[in-house]
């Protein structure tokens, strides 16, 4: 097995590239700042690729993938079982997802040292990048739980300073503010699931608690017989998990913050709200997913409905968007629900393989994005147009990674979306037809988005100065080229042979009849888009005149941020936060304000004994002295 | 011979005690208050004298602890007048009643 020593490098260089940025960056090394940020997490992607080589290369003899524990730091012990270790624990997924963060996050990093040039926080953004980096590896090779929950937590706030780098925009700040005050709601979830599952199996870590949690034994029989209104301590716990997890996913209802997340710069928004951070809770799930499996159908049911919800819901909303960054927000959100409803109907596989293929095309549509907003400093599709000629080689990526989200074959979402369809077919046939009509709509809001911004009429802004600068610097292109080559072969991989809920090999099932229908849908969905938006004319507002209420409806994000709005302003202001403000005031201050006025009112009164003259306070040392002269001799006769 | 008794020597004592007191009390001339407390601090030493000479004649702790009073009171005029001076340089005054800015 691989020695621990190096792999504790991948998540340290980060790490020790956010200190020496965060601390020097600002005034000393500014000029080079992003080429060393870049450097420290290259050299971590070069050792993450070469721990999957030789996880996955050596340890096959054996006959599947074993989840092994190469190392193990015991920091603080509560009890004989139950610590908080600082642990890496490697099994195919984790080993998959440091490969997808290292490489996303060196392609990202590579991609800011042109796109972020010439800010005067460059150093900084860096710092925050690595700080991100170092973090969202720390908590895929976690192999404690609470240790799970501390990176979890260091990830939230990281995507906070990111999703508030430009401070000065109000907007930015309120965003930021969002995202971390609903996800924070959410672990407040993780961390009760999180005592309610350490208390009943006895420890936090995770390879132990999973096998106490499937296997008969005491813990088990503890857990399943522990029950609260009814329901079972282990599907409180693993409920409860998955809010975390929904959290951090942006499942419907907490997806609130996702779409608002996007006021970070744009490769923070491929990296940490398409890419990696949001499949977080995906990845928590998967993590623990045989305890889910174990657990009997009711908990995975939830997983799988609050998904399919979530796909739809954002998918629909997607459609309606005008802001290109949104549209991609809610696309990821759709995205995930695909990830999560595929492992709440059992399709371990298909998820990780999904949430895999997903790192590359999203990240790529996110770039590609950032170099059109850069060329036409807007991120609304209406100041877009006609930009295939101004940008060749981001067109072409661009309708790469389009082509691979909206499931056409050969392109990489294709393998991935069959898998998770199938996995859905087997087990809900309800759940597959959501996943059958998001992918159609899919394809259609995604090429809405490549016919509004490629095709149609050049826009003012765009047409103005053409020539003016080259397309993109080198360090941008090299990202948008290596990820497209990602999303056209990355479905290509065998991926059963590596990630599977047990480890065992599953040879990977071929192209089959099966996907007729997704493709025929997707290419319905594509051909519908090049109707409405390839050229400029009045179907696109005929359209959504037709289904007007319930377009209005989807533009406004299905009113839920005015539900929220209302639920905390109206009803959780007035019902709890007033109440409690006057009881602060009047009662727990005006206690206090009383002690202060009576010590005041004494102190005023008996000040004058403190008077500055001499023969006062001789007369005040006599009366003291006769004082205890009387008292000796009432004592003493 | 005819001894003068304790108690006549304790009335000295006393009433020198008192007039320091009220010396010390009365006056506002810091001079003045430094001799008032030389008066109670002599009264003091007859005391220690009489009781040494009246009560155990064949020991000499009071008279000792008059010589250290003396030493004593010697020191403190010292250490006073130089208080009184710094006093008249700061208030160009030595009445008490001036300095009397160490209060709240």
């Amino acid at each position: 097995m691989p020695n621990a020593s190096y792999i504790v490098l991948i998540p340290l260089l980060p790490l020790a590239g956010f200190a020496l940025l965060g601390l020097f960056g600002r005034r000393y090394i500014k000029g080079f700042a992003g080429v060393l940020g870049t450097s420290f997490v290259l050299v971590s992607t070069a050792l993450a690729l070469y721990v999957a080589w030789q996880y996955f290369s050596i340890s096959l003899p054996q006959g599947h993938f074993k989840q092994t524990v190469p190392l193990n730091l015991n920091w603080l012990t509560f009890s004989p079982g139950l610590s908080i270790d600082m642990s890496i624990i490697l099994d195919p997924i984790s080993v998959m997802m440091i490969v997808v963060v290292t490489l996303i996050s060196l392609l990202v990093h590579t991609f800011s040292l042109g796109y972020m040039k010439g800010e005067t926080r460059y150093a900084t953004y860096y710092a925050f990048l690595n700080l991100f980096t170092f973090s969202m590896l720390g908590l895929v090779l976690s192999g404690n739980l609470f240790e799970t929950y501390i990176f979890w937590e260091l990830v939230g706030c990281s995507s906070f300073l990111l999703i508030g780098f430009y401070f000065d925009r109000p907007t930015a700040v309120a965003a930021a503010k969002k995202a971390f005050i609903v996800t924070r709601f959410a672990d407040l979830g993780f961390l009760v699931g999180i005592l309610i599952l350490s208390f009943h199996a006895d420890t936090l870590d995770i390879h132990t608690l999973i096998q106490r949690l499937t296997q008969p034994g005491p813990q088990l029989t503890n857990i399943t017989t522990a029950s609260f209104l009814g329901i079972s301590a282990l599907s409180w716990g693993l409920v409860l998990v998955f809010v975390g997890g929904a959290g951090k996913s942006a499942m419907f209802p907490l997806h609130i913050w996702l779409p608002d997340a996007m006021e970070g710069p744009t490769p923070v928004s491929a990296l940490i709200h398409a890419a990696t951070m949001v499949v977080a809770g995906v990845y928590l799930v998967a993590r623990l997913y045989p305890v889910y499996a174990h657990a009997g159908p009711a908990v995975l049911q939830v997983v799988l409905y609050v998904g399919a919800l979530s796909a739809l819901l954002a998918a629909i909303i997607a459609c309606t968007q005008t802001d290109i960054k949104r549209v991609l927000a809610y696309s990821t959100m759709s995205q995930i629900g695909y990830m999560m409803f595929a492992l709440g109907a059992h399709g371990y596989t298909a998820s990780m393989f999904h949430l895999f293929t997903h790192a590359f095309f999203k990240a790529l549509l996110f770039l590609c994005a950032g170099v059109i907003i850069h060329r036409v400093h807007s991120n609304e599709m209406k100041d877009m147009g006609a930009l295939r000629k101004l940008l060749p080689l981001t067109h072409a990526c661009f309708l790469i990674a389009c082509l691979a989200i909206s499931g056409i074959p050969p392109f990489s979402g294709f393998f991935s979306k069959e898998d998770i369809l199938l996995a859905a077919w087997n087990s809900n046939k309800l759940v597959y037809a959501v996943g059958l009509f998001t992918s159609g709509l899919t394809a259609f809001y995604m090429f809405r988005l490549y016919f509004s911004v490629f095709w149609g009429r050049p826009t003012h802004e765009a047409g103005a100065h053409p020539g003016h600068h080259p397309e993109t610097p080198f360090t941008e292109k090299l990202p948008l080229v290596i990820l497209a080559l990602g999303a056209l072969s990355a479905g290509w991989i065998p991926f059963s042979r590596f990630v599977t809920a047990d480890g065992k090999p599953e040879p990977a099932h071929g192209v089959s009849v099966f996907a007729i229908a997704p493709v025929a849908l997707a290419l319905i969905g594509i051909a519908t888009a090049a109707y409405l938006y390839r050229k400029e004319t009045e179907r696109p507002q005929r359209a959504a005149a037709a289904f007007k209420g319930f377009y209005q409806f989807a533009y406004h994000k299905f009113y839920i941020d005015e539900v929220y709005t209302f639920i905390t302003k109206k009803i959780i202001f007035n019902g709890i936060g007033r109440p409690a403000a006057w009881i602060d005031k009047n009662i727990v201050d005006g206690l206090m304000n009383l002690l202060a006025t009576i010590t005041a009112r004494i102190a005023a009164g008996i000040k004058g004994i403190q008077s500055g003259k001499v023969q006062d306070y001789t007369l005040y040392f006599f009366a003291g002295i006769v004082g205890l002269a009387v008292l000796f001799i009432y004592l003493y006769t | 011979m005819n001894q003068v008794p304790l108690t006549h020597i304790l009335i000295v004592s006393t009433a020198l005690f008192f007039i320091g007191m009220y010396g010390l009390f009365t006056r506002r001339n810091l001079i003045t208050m430094l001799m008032s407390i030389e008066l109670i601090l002599n009264s003091v030493n007859i005391n220690f004298i009489a009781f040494n000479r009246y009560l155990y004649p064949q020991r000499l702790e009071g008279v000792f602890f008059t010589l250290f009073v003396i030493a004593i009171a010697a020191a403190e005029a010292a250490v006073a007048i130089a208080i009184i001076i710094n006093l008249y340089r700061n208030f160009h005054s030595i009445d008490v009643e001036t300095a009397d800015e160490m209060k709240f």
